[in-house]
């Protein structure tokens, strides 16, 4: 983080960064969630500055430590990326009934265009389908402004609070001036409110209509919120907009009427009817999905939509002119430039190769080893979710013909296996295929893809201080598998080859564990490590 | 379009210092007291693939993206970069590459993203020592003699 500027007090931060100094100014008290781009660098930067963040072993349980904390009375924000709160859904939906006492702060990180990501779904369909409040950000300032804003609405109606960033917003850097400390109203503490918390059916039945009443509630405070904005010009033309295509409307075309929604879940029907009534055009202007648009028509608001041509992908300036000019030509596609690829002598290497001589069906997944996948390996035939390695692979053995079967292995990372591949091997466990099966768990001793973050099989924590840690060969046995093996891939690539081999021909269970460190963490492992042995852990 | 917003994007390769670079631009330009935005993508540029980085300033900047054909300076680290970037150039718009420095004369060969600075140096109207101050506050200690050794050939270069 870059340091103040004395004469301005102004800071040159990413929209990551001003959510995290946000945080600490408003004093919350614990910031948990899962490295995913563009979210990771929150939870960083929130500790860097003094905060205590954690890296949990996934999003769910991120939310659910979130949960406790605002249950507590403590102010809570959970971070993860957009896919991240598929998997942090189901608490999510529930803890809209409960409501919290202290703020809870939900950020989902959108990656629209998949810079870094399986898809691009858009996360704005989550505020409307779990009934949470929804507020999206259009550049680092208001990432710090919309957080103080987001504690203050979690606390005032009790709501958890969907905080909507997409990776323009989390990784552009702009200037961000400082407000004042915002301090929680009381410190934690904990009272008994079993109906409000418990959701049985008899609790929970009434905390539906409770969370429909406050969201009712929340939707007239918001026709006069301050979150939403109207920039005047042309009669003309006139665009609804939220997030980072504010910014991109506003330069493409300057002389028309803009409303920039800061709040889009509920949304302010009666501005929205008034302002698009304003105008001649009522162009609705978004990235992904038409949320705007269908939530605008639902309410009887005529809007003019973009062409689905433009749903895909990020928008920008060139695109937003093109919307506007109702331009359907093709796009120029941008020139490609070179791929990523696996760091020369990276340790994933050997393993794909291996797995490229043997002609293996490999179910895949998530982190830096999906590059398995690109020439000179292509040794990857799935990558769906995190974790579903393990599923899908067991999937594909159940009906295959045994020699067909015999083929098929899953290979996940490390990371990867604690966020959900440990539930995959229980099924293994439960219903194993006839032809067995094998599992490869790579584990090179950090989450690479997001940037060297710890996990519970590091046994390091977020700071990289020392912590318990998962053993996966104890885990593993004790499970049931009776063939664990942990090998070094690179030591002898030949003799890592057979071993695959072998362990295809077996009937049985077999789980391999590929153990070298990333060739980028090494050094720092090391560091790590020796100052562990000063401290005489 | 606002010709007043100084549209710069620096592009190379995962591992070059590009995002270095543009870091020690965007600081430049912010402690100068000017409106800047800087964007990137993040995620995959560690794995040795394309990278490029946007630094916008101005009175007033609004998108935090280059929009193509619009950059008025394209700094380039890795010379086959040139063709996957030269779409982003303006018509009249400055090519910044690595044969504009006399790359044998780096101190440290990793030093060309700071050297290829020193070339931009002399088109914007910041400060040498402006320059130098954010080169000495984006980078360690250790390397800041052959940093700083590399940006003044570069400005070198960028006179003659």
């Amino acid at each position: 983080m870059q340091p103040a500027d004395s004469k301005l007090d102004k800071l040159f931060l990413s929209g990551d960064e001003a959510v995290a100094l946000a945080a600490l100014d408003a004093d919350v008290k614990l910031g948990s969630g899962y490295p995913g781009t563009p979210s990771t660098e929150i939870l960083e930067s929130f500790e860097k500055l003094g905060g205590r963040a954690q890296w949990a072993p996934n999003e769910k349980v991120a939310l659910e430590v979130g949960i406790g904390v605002a249950f507590a009375g403590a102010r809570a924000l959970v971070t993860m990326k957009h896919v991240g709160l598929n998997v942090a859904a189901d608490p999510l939906f529930t803890v809209a009934y409960t409501g919290v006492d202290g703020a809870l702060i939900v950020v989902s990180a959108d990656d629209p265009g998949m810079s870094s990501s399986q898809n691009e779904q858009d996360n704005r369909r989550y505020a409307v389908a779990a009934g949470v409040p929804m507020l999206e950000p259009s550049d680092s300032q208001e990432a710090y402004d919309f957080m103080l804003r987001a504690i203050e609405i979690s606390e005032r109606w009790h709501v958890p609070v969907l905080f909507r960033m997409t990776t323009r917003v989390c990784h552009s850097k702009s200037v961000v001036q400082r407000g004042a400390p915002v301090p929680p109203p009381q410190p934690a503490h904990f009272a008994h409110d079993i109906r409000s918390r418990v959701m049985i059916p008899a609790y929970a039945r009434p905390a539906h209509r409770r969370l429909r009443e406050k969201l009712k509630q929340i939707a007239e405070w918001n026709e006069s919120s301050g979150l939403n904005s109207i920039t005047q010009g042309s009669a003309d033309l006139g665009i609804i907009t939220s997030g980072i295509c504010f910014q991109h409307v506003r330069e493409a075309v300057p002389a028309a009427k803009v409303l920039k929604l800061g709040m889009t879940y509920p949304l302010p029907t009666a501005l929205m009817r008034q302002f698009a009534s304003s105008v001649q055009r009522c162009l609705v202007i978004e990235e992904g999905d038409p949320y705007l648009v269908e939530s605008a028509r639902m309410e009887g608001i005529t809007v003019e939509d973009k062409s689905e041509m433009y749903r895909f992908g990020e928008l920008n300036v060139p695109r937003v002119r093109r919307i506007v000019e109702r331009d359907l030509s093709p796009e120029s596609k941008p020139i490609p430039g070179k791929p990523p690829e696996l760091c020369p002598g990276c340790p994933h290497r050997s393993v794909f190769i291996a797995l490229r001589n043997l002609d293996c069906y490999v179910a895949g997944d998530i982190g830096c080893y999906s590059l398995g996948v690109l020439p000179p390996f292509e040794a990857m035939d799935s990558l769906v979710c995190m974790g579903a390695a393990i599923g899908v692979g067991l999937g594909m053995r159940h009906v295959l013909p045994p020699g067909e079967a015999r083929r098929v292995v899953s290979v996940l990372g490390d990371s990867t296996f604690v966020h959900s591949g440990i539930t995959g091997l229980v099924e293994m466990v439960y219903n194993p295929p006839p032809t067995g099966h094998v599992l490869l768990i790579l584990d090179n001793g950090t989450t690479a893809m997001t940037g060297l973050q710890e996990h519970p099989g590091t046994g390091r924590t977020l700071k990289h201080a020392s912590t318990g840690k998962v053993i996966f060969e104890d885990l593993v046995r004790s499970l049931g598998v009776r063939n664990v093996i942990v090998v070094d891939p690179t030591s002898d690539p030949k003799a890592f080859e057979e071993l695959v081999r072998s362990a295809l021909d077996k009937p049985e269970l077999s789980v391999i564990i590929a153990r070298r460190n990333c060739l980028l963490a090494a050094k720092s492992i090391r560091e790590y490590e020796r100052c562990d042995e000063q401290l005489g852990h | 379009m606002n010709s007043s917003v100084t549209n710069i994007v620096v592009a190379g390769l995962g591992g070059q210092g590009v995002l270095k670079a543009s870091d020690i631009l965007a600081e430049l330009v912010f402690r100068s007291g000017m409106d800047v935005k800087k964007s990137e993508i993040h995620g995959m540029s560690q794995r040795g693939g394309s990278v490029s980085s946007d630094v916008r300033f101005g009175p007033v900047v609004l998108s935090p993206m280059v929009p193509e054909g619009e950059a008025d300076y394209l700094v380039v680290t890795q010379q086959d970069q040139v063709a996957v970037n030269v779409n982003l150039l303006a018509k009249n718009g400055i090519l910044i590459q690595p044969s504009d420095v006399e790359q044998s004369k780096l101190r440290n060969k990793k030093s060309l993203n700071v050297a290829l600075l020193g070339v931009l140096s002399i088109h914007l109207n910041f400060p040498e020592e402006a320059w130098k101050a954010a080169i000495q506050q984006n980078l360690p200690e250790p390397l800041h003699e052959a940093n700083l050794q590399a940006f003044a050939l570069g400005r070198e270069s960028g006179v003659r």
